[in-house]
Order: structure tokens, then sequence, then C-alpha cells
């Protein structure tokens, strides 16, 4: 507990306390009458309302459309089932920019939707929630789906055995078993929409804001730190209201249950029903995931004078035409993935440990220190960002021009994924398996490796599949650090279509395609992860 | 509690192994500001700018052979957020010279005093109407200007003359044309703001736009968005299907549509009208507290010298301030010159900029 804790005190509470000090605190003592002020305004009120459902209903449509796509991934065998669940991940890494363009592509004028029924639903709240589905389906399906893949369904069997019908024997037993996986999948998806900074200008257009815009304009734009300072503590509250509920509904639920290899759980599909369960998760995948991605790819190759590589092969020089860039953009894929597998490091080390230290114990501390690690995910990129600069600007922690920098912000964002995917089923370890391997003669060493690491094996590789996401797709925080001779992927391309011209606009395409590939293949190869069992690493 | 023991095992167990993979990944380039392997510090400056700033490999490379310092550059974020990280970090600056303030930022720059008075070796030949520090805290590096762009292929096909001023894009012949950018959020949308309040003054700007608006003008977010979307003259705006023939963006994206061709086209697909134009001013200065200050004063010698001045245009699509530069063909073949651009003074800008921004939003998106 003491590591995480640090970890959390050095480089998330201490930067943002003193940056939202900074705003509160004048040569007369502290401004509370600020708070009350800006509250009043009634354009900060229309923002906190706006913010606050949009994110709720976003989490509500999420939810609704990427549950019956986890029970999908969790309990039917098919073929290509590994390669398209690292496609659902694909867009969790990809910058917002170029999301908007891709949904742009579909929902706004003159795009699919438009073609085949006139509808165009760009400037409406209905394309802010899309979007918002399209980035968060693979929290759900990779929180629920990892679970529910290890629940027994011989329990639910015992449950009809006796007389249950088919919707009570779910009802009473499957569906307590997953709702902390389910609570855990909506607050992560609530704070990652109430925090929704690129989806909602773009898509919105200017008449909507949220706070994290607002907090963003006030402080990068205006230098206004009280404002921005009274907004960072509304998102606090807000944010640890929603914890809150989530702690009092949640953690009485979270039990021991009879977990199996995932292996062993999932089947082809059988009959009518099944099937059509299938191909109707497949075809909302298909439309909602996997064609926004292949507008960009399309875009990728449409080079001119004819489809072809083009735009890939301009990438490799740097100073084609007017040298964006100090090193040729493909550099930029070996500074990401150096960058992932560092934070990833971090956060699993660090959300590792704390995910143990909640296991065993409980208690209002626990369950404060727990909430102290969700919030980064409900606190501005720009608030931390800052605090930063001004908090880590002395030696032996003069970190601002440190590469490390970037690993430890994005890492920031991993640990509260490493700490929900990881609690629910470490809870859900029977001490008495433990116990009874240790009646059986093995050490402490043997017994956890024959009987926690293979149950907790598949959370440990969710948890650093997000952790190497959020890192690979971050740009928040690392705009502020990264040095320009060794961008990252979405830096690179921000900067690519910051420029007029087609071939920058090309270019742009073919690094997000890069980048959808790189973070694609990481995740089928951390799947294939088999630890060997009589060695233990790992 | 032995389960603690344990599974912080297999979290330190997994950190180790991901350890060891990024150790082989390189990824522990010695970055650190004045760690003990680095040179000597005063051998090393370091210029903080934001994401636009570039300068050619080799041009950097001879200041460096020339003056014997090493050039450390870090960019943070967009013009307004790297002058504010510099205003928070006032006294322990992460660098010896900033450049990026323009002029509509310049005043809050000059308020917080960030930086220190130097008269630059070579600011005779900077044009006089730029030099807008008298105490020489800031030294102008370039200028460019926020225009519309207009779609010519579009006009010509309509048999239609682009419009050329303010005034006209509220003609109804222009309606329902020109996209913008959002104010509170892009600086090219603040820009062309701006550029009403230079035209019409404080009391006027607020009415032009409620005509614009009745004119149907649209307004995105940034400009990526504007210009890559919904332009239908350039080339993502094409792929796009964009529709509106009119976009805000800078008098250089015309030759930059021809320099990022392929084929160079003849002639540049899209024209700049140029009675729309708002000019803004870039500058550099030398920061409180900076670690090398000689190195820093060498390095805004650099700045407005010579080689850069003529290195700027295609790297950074911002015009040189010095008399003597010559532009490249690029520029004189497919740019304009803006003549009579709208201005407004900095402090003006300062005081009222937040208002301004809030009528604007209420006046034309809400």
């Amino acid at each position: 507990m003491a590591v995480p804790l640090a970890f959390f005190g050095l480089f998330f509470a201490y930067p943002v306390a003193a940056i939202v000090g900074r705003g509160l605190k004048t040569d007369t003592g502290w401004q509370f009458g600020r708070v009350a002020e800006v509250l009043a305004r009634p354009d900060i009120a229309g923002v906190l309302w706006f913010t606050t459902w949009q994110a709720l209903a976003s989490t509500a449509l999420t939810l609704l459309i990427a549950l019956p796509g986890a029970y999908v991934f969790a309990r039917f065998a098919f073929p290509g089932k590994q390669l398209l669940r690292a496609v659902v991940t694909v867009p969790f890494v990809l910058p917002t920019v170029v999301v908007g363009t891709a949904f742009l592509a579909l929902v706004g004028r003159g795009g699919l939707l438009d073609e085949l029924w006139g509808v165009r639903l760009d400037t409406t709240v209905w394309a802010i929630l899309l979007a918002h589905v399209f980035f968060n389906y693979a929290v759900v399906v990779r929180t629920v789906g990892g679970l529910w893949a290890q629940l027994d369904p011989r329990q639910e069997e015992a449950a009809r055995v006796l007389g249950a019908g088919r919707f009570t024997a779910w009802r009473r037993v499957t569906l307590p078993a997953l709702a902390p996986a389910v609570a855990a999948a909506a607050l992560m998806v609530f704070l990652f929409t109430f925090t929704s900074f690129g989806v909602v200008q773009i898509l919105g257009g200017p008449a909507y804001s949220t706070l994290e815009v607002e907090v963003y304009r006030q402080t990068a734009q205006l230098l206004d730190l009280p404002t921005a300072a009274v907004l960072t503590l509304v998102q606090f509250a807000a944010v640890g209201m929603v914890l809150a509920v989530h702690a009092r509904t949640v953690r009485r639920r979270e039990g021991a249950l009879r977990l199996v290899d995932p292996a062993q759980t999932a089947r082809p599909p059988r009959g009518r029903a099944q099937r059509g369960l299938l191909a109707g998760v497949l075809l909302s995948v298909a439309l909602l995931i996997v064609l926004p991605l292949g507008v960009l790819v399309e875009r990728s190759f449409d080079a001119p004078g004819g489809y072809g590589l083009g735009f890939y092969r301009a990438l490799q020089d740097a100073g084609a035409g007017g040298g964006t860039f100090l090193v040729p953009p493909i550099e930029a894929i070996g500074n990401s993935l150096r960058y992932a597998l560092a934070a990833t490091a971090i956060a699993l080390a660090v959300g590792g440990l704390a995910a143990a230290a909640l296991t065993r114990r409980a208690g209002r501390l626990v369950r404060g220190f727990d909430a102290l690690l969700m919030l980064p995910l409900g606190v501005s990129a720009v608030t931390v960002g800052f605090g930063f600069l001004i908090t880590l600007d002395r030696p032996p922690l003069d970190l601002r021009t440190s590469w490390i920098l970037v690993p430890l912000a994005q890492a920031l964002v991993g640990v509260p994924f490493v700490v929900r995917t990881m609690l629910p089923v470490l809870r859900a370890v029977d001490g008495r398996l433990r116990e009874a391997a240790a009646v059986l003669g093995a050490s402490p060493w043997r017994a956890w490796r024959e009987v926690d690491l293979p149950l907790v094996r598949r959370a440990l590789l969710i948890a650093a599949g997000f952790a190497f996401a959020v890192s690979l797709g971050e740009f928040g925080a690392t705009v502020f650090i990264a040095r320009p001779d060794e961008p990252t992927l979405p830096v690179a391309v921000a900067r690519l279509l910051g420029r007029a011209g087609e071939l920058t606009y090309g270019q742009a395409m073919a690094l997000s395609t890069i980048l959808m590939l790189v973070c694609a293949v990481s995740l089928l190869l951390l799947e294939r992860l088999r630890p060997d069992k009589t060695s233990g690493e790992f | 509690m032995s389960t603690t023991r344990k599974i912080a095992g297999v979290a330190l167990a997994a950190a180790l192994g991901a350890t060891t993979l990024s150790a082989c990944g390189g990824g522990t380039k010695d970055a650190s500001a004045g760690g003990a392997a680095d040179a000597p510090k005063s051998k090393t400056v370091t210029l903080v700018s934001h994401d636009s700033f570039n300068v050619t490999d080799s041009v950097l490379k001879e200041f460096e052979q020339q003056s014997g310092y090493t050039v450390k550059v870090l960019k943070s974020g967009d013009a307004g957020a790297a002058l504010n990280q510099e205003i928070l970090t006032k006294g322990s600056p992460r660098g010896d010279v900033f450049f990026g303030v323009d002029n509509t930022l310049l005043s809050r720059a000059l308020d917080n005093g960030i930086f220190t008075p130097y008269e630059a070796k070579g600011l005779a030949e900077v044009k006089p109407e730029y030099v807008l520090d008298k105490e020489h805290r800031v030294t102008p590096v370039d200028s460019g200007d926020i225009c519309v762009n207009y779609d010519k292929q579009y006009f010509a096909d309509k048999k239609l003359a682009p419009p050329q001023t303010l005034d006209d894009l509220v003609k109804p012949e222009y309606r329902n044309l020109l996209v913008t950018e959002n104010a509170a959020t892009s600086s090219p949308g603040l820009g062309f703001l701006l550029a009403s309040v230079g035209k019409f003054g404080e009391d006027g700007w607020k009415d032009y736009w409620s005509k614009l608006k009745a004119n149907g003008v649209e307004v995105v977010d940034g400009w990526e968005q504007a210009y890559n979307e919904r332009f239908s003259g350039s080339a993502g705006g094409r792929k796009a299907k964009g529709d509106r023939p009119l976009v805000v963006s800078y008098a250089s994206s015309p030759p930059v549509e021809v320099l990022y061709a392929d084929p160079q086209p003849a002639e540049a697909p899209t024209g700049v009208a140029t009675g729309t134009c708002f000019r803004q001013v870039e500058f550099a200065g030398l920061l409180k507290g900076a670690g090398n200050e000689a190195g820093g004063k060498a390095l805004l010698d650099f700045l407005i010298g010579k080689k850069f001045q003529e290195d700027m245009p295609l790297q950074m699509f911002v015009n040189p301030v010095t008399k003597d530069a010559v532009l490249p063909e690029l520029f004189t073949k497919h740019g304009v010159v803006v003549d009579k651009p709208e201005t407004v003074a900095p402090d003006a800008i300062a005081k009222n900029r937040e208002q301004w921004v809030k009528a604007w939003s209420s006046t034309v998106v809400k």
C-alpha cells in the first residue's frame, strides 16, 4: 500500500493540490468565496449540467450496446475472436481528432448515413454519444467479459436443474456475480465521458462545452487559475459522488465466486437464438467500430495517382517538403512503444500492489484509498500537467524535461484500469483454496503459483492491455512533456493534421493506421502470453 | 495478508518483465536537464516554444558550430498553453529563450514580467512597425496573416467573383459559403474575430457578426476541422466532400497546398481574400532566470539573422520580419501580399479578450 500511496501522493495529489492552491490562495489568504462566485455563473451551471447528463447517457448507451458483446466474447467460440477482441480496443488509442474525422465521414454531411437515408447527426448530441460508445466499447467488453468468461456455467445449470427458469437462473446466479465488474465498467466509462474533450468539441461543435473544455480554456488559454481551480474542485466533487455511489452499491457484493479456466466456458453458438445474438453483436461491432476505422484506412491508401502506399513511403523521410519533424515520423512508433512499455510496467506495479492491498483489507481508509486511485480518470490532464510544472521543478525532482515524466503521467491513467480489472477477480478467489493447498504441503509461493496465478492471470493480461493501450493513445499529458525529437504517434498525427496540404493529410491518416496496427498487434501478442506452468515467470 | 504479499509478487514480476523488455528497447536516453552526464551547463542553450516551431536541421547545426552552443528545443502545446506554462514557472524557467508570444498574448507576457530586456544584434534590420516593445523585452521574429481563403474552382464554376473584403462576406451571393473556427479555442478563430474588431471598432463588430450569422456562417471547433473537413478547396476537404468554398485560414495556406501536393500544380487551388486579414506578429524573449544568458542572447541574435529568417517561410509558413530577407520562390509565386491587414493594440486585446469572446459566443454559437 505504501508504494501506490507514495506514487499518487507525489505524482497526482501534490501537483494538483499545488495548482488548485495557487488559484485559490492570494496574499490575503484563501479565497473560498470564489467558489460560490464561479458556481453562480449561469454559463458554468449549464456546462456542469450538460457534462453530467451526457456522461450518464453515454454510459447507459455503452452498457446497452456492449453488454451483449461482453457475453458473446465471453461465452462463444468463433473464428477470429481474438483478432476482433483486439480490434474493438483499437478506438481506445486513437487521437480524438482522428476519431472525429472518421465519425464525421459516417454521420456528418455527405457521410454514409446521409447518402443512405439522408440522416445527419453531426452537431447533435447523438454523434457525441455514438462516439463515446465507439471509444468505450472495449472497456465493457474487457472488464465484464473477462470475468464472465471465468464464471462457472455449471452453477447456472444447477439452478436450472433445481427448477429455476432460464431468466431466473441468470438473475439469481450470474447477475450477482457479474455486478461488480459491470459496475466497475460503468464507473470507468462514466469517468471517461465525464472528462470528454475532443469528441464533444469536434462532433458537437462549439455549442457544446464540457467541464474539461472549460478547465482547459481557463488554464491553458486564459490563465484564469482561480476559475480553473474552482472547476477542478467541481470535477472532484462530481467524481467523488459517483465513486461514493459505486462504493455503496458494489463493495458489499464482491465475494468469492467459482472461477474456472475461460477456455472451458466458450462454446460455438448453438441454436437459432444464440446464432442470432452472435450475428447481432458482430453487426453492431462492424457498424460502430470497424466502419469508422475502415474510413481512416481507406483514406490512408487513397494517394494521388490511385490507391497505393504513397503516403506510407512519405512517412520515412524527415524533410519531405517542409520537415515538420526533426526525425522521420515513422520513428514515432519506437518512441510510442518505449513509453508504453515503461508506462505499463509502472501501472502494473503500482496497480497490482494497490489491488492486492484492497483485496484483503476493509474499512473506511481503504475505501478512501480506492477512491483516490480512481480520481486521475476524473481530473483534467491540463490540471495535472500544469501541476507537474510548478511542483516537479527542483532537484532532485526536476522532471519537467525528463522522458520519465511521460510514462509516469500515462501510468496515472493506467492504474485505475489495472485496479478495476484485477479487483473483482482477486476478491473472487476463494481463500479456502489457498488454505487447502497449504494443508497439502505447498509452500506459499507454490500455493500462489498453482492457485492464484491461473485465476488472476487473465485479469492481469487484460489490465496490462489496458495500461498499454492507454499509454499508446494518451495525448493530453504527452503534449506538455514531449520533446520534439521524440514525438509519440498521437503527437505526430496531431502535428501532421495541423498543416495544410494533401501529402500531410494523407500521412496523418497513414500514421493513424499504423497506430491502429501497433495497438492491435501489441494486444494480440499480449493475449497470447501463456506463462509456462512450470517456470512461474510473469 | 499473505495474499497481499503474493500479489505484490505478481506485480513485481510483471514489472520486472516489462522493464527488462523496455530496457532492450532503449528509452533511457539521457534527458535530464543538468544531469551529471550533461556537458557543462553553459554549453547548452534551451529554446522553449509551441508545437509549430520548426527549423531546418542544417541551419541549426550551423548556428551550433559558429557559436559553440548545443541547442535543445522543447515544445509544449499551442501558443497560449506554452506561454502560460512559462508564466507559471516564472523564476525557474525550463529554458533560456521563449519563442512564440504573438501580439494577442503580448501584454499578458509583458505584464507578468517573464522576460529580461535584451536588444538583439541586427535589430536595426527588423521592420520598425514590428518592434512593439520599446524596452526590448521581446524581439519580433516573424509575422503572418489570418485571412479568408477561397476555393478557386468553385467560384470559377459558379462564374462568381470571390469575396475580397469583410463587407463582401455578408452579401447574399456568399450565403452559406463560409466556415470559421471557434474564437474561444482556436487561434485563427480569434484572429478573424479581431479582424472584425479592427475594421468595425469595439462598437460595430457584434453587428457585423449578427449579419454574418444571418448569412449562414458555419462555426466548427478548430482549424483542422474547418480546413481539412469542411473547406472544399483543400486536399482533405475534397476527400471529405467539404462543401464550404470559404474558410478562415492563413495567407500562407495556398503555397502550402502547392508544396504538399504530388505532383505540384502550376497554380494554387486556393486564393486569399486580402481584405479580410488580421496580422499576427510572433516574438521571442530571453527568460528571466535563464541558466545560460549568454547562450540565450546568441540564440536571439540568430533568430533575426538572415539564415533563420530565410529558412522560416518553408518551415513555419510565416513571413520574415527583416528588410533584407528574400522570400522563397514558392511564396513569391503562390503567396499574396497583404497591404492593409487589420490590427488591434495588444493591451486592448489583453483587456477585452475574454469579454469579446463571450459576446462572440452568445452572438454566433448559441
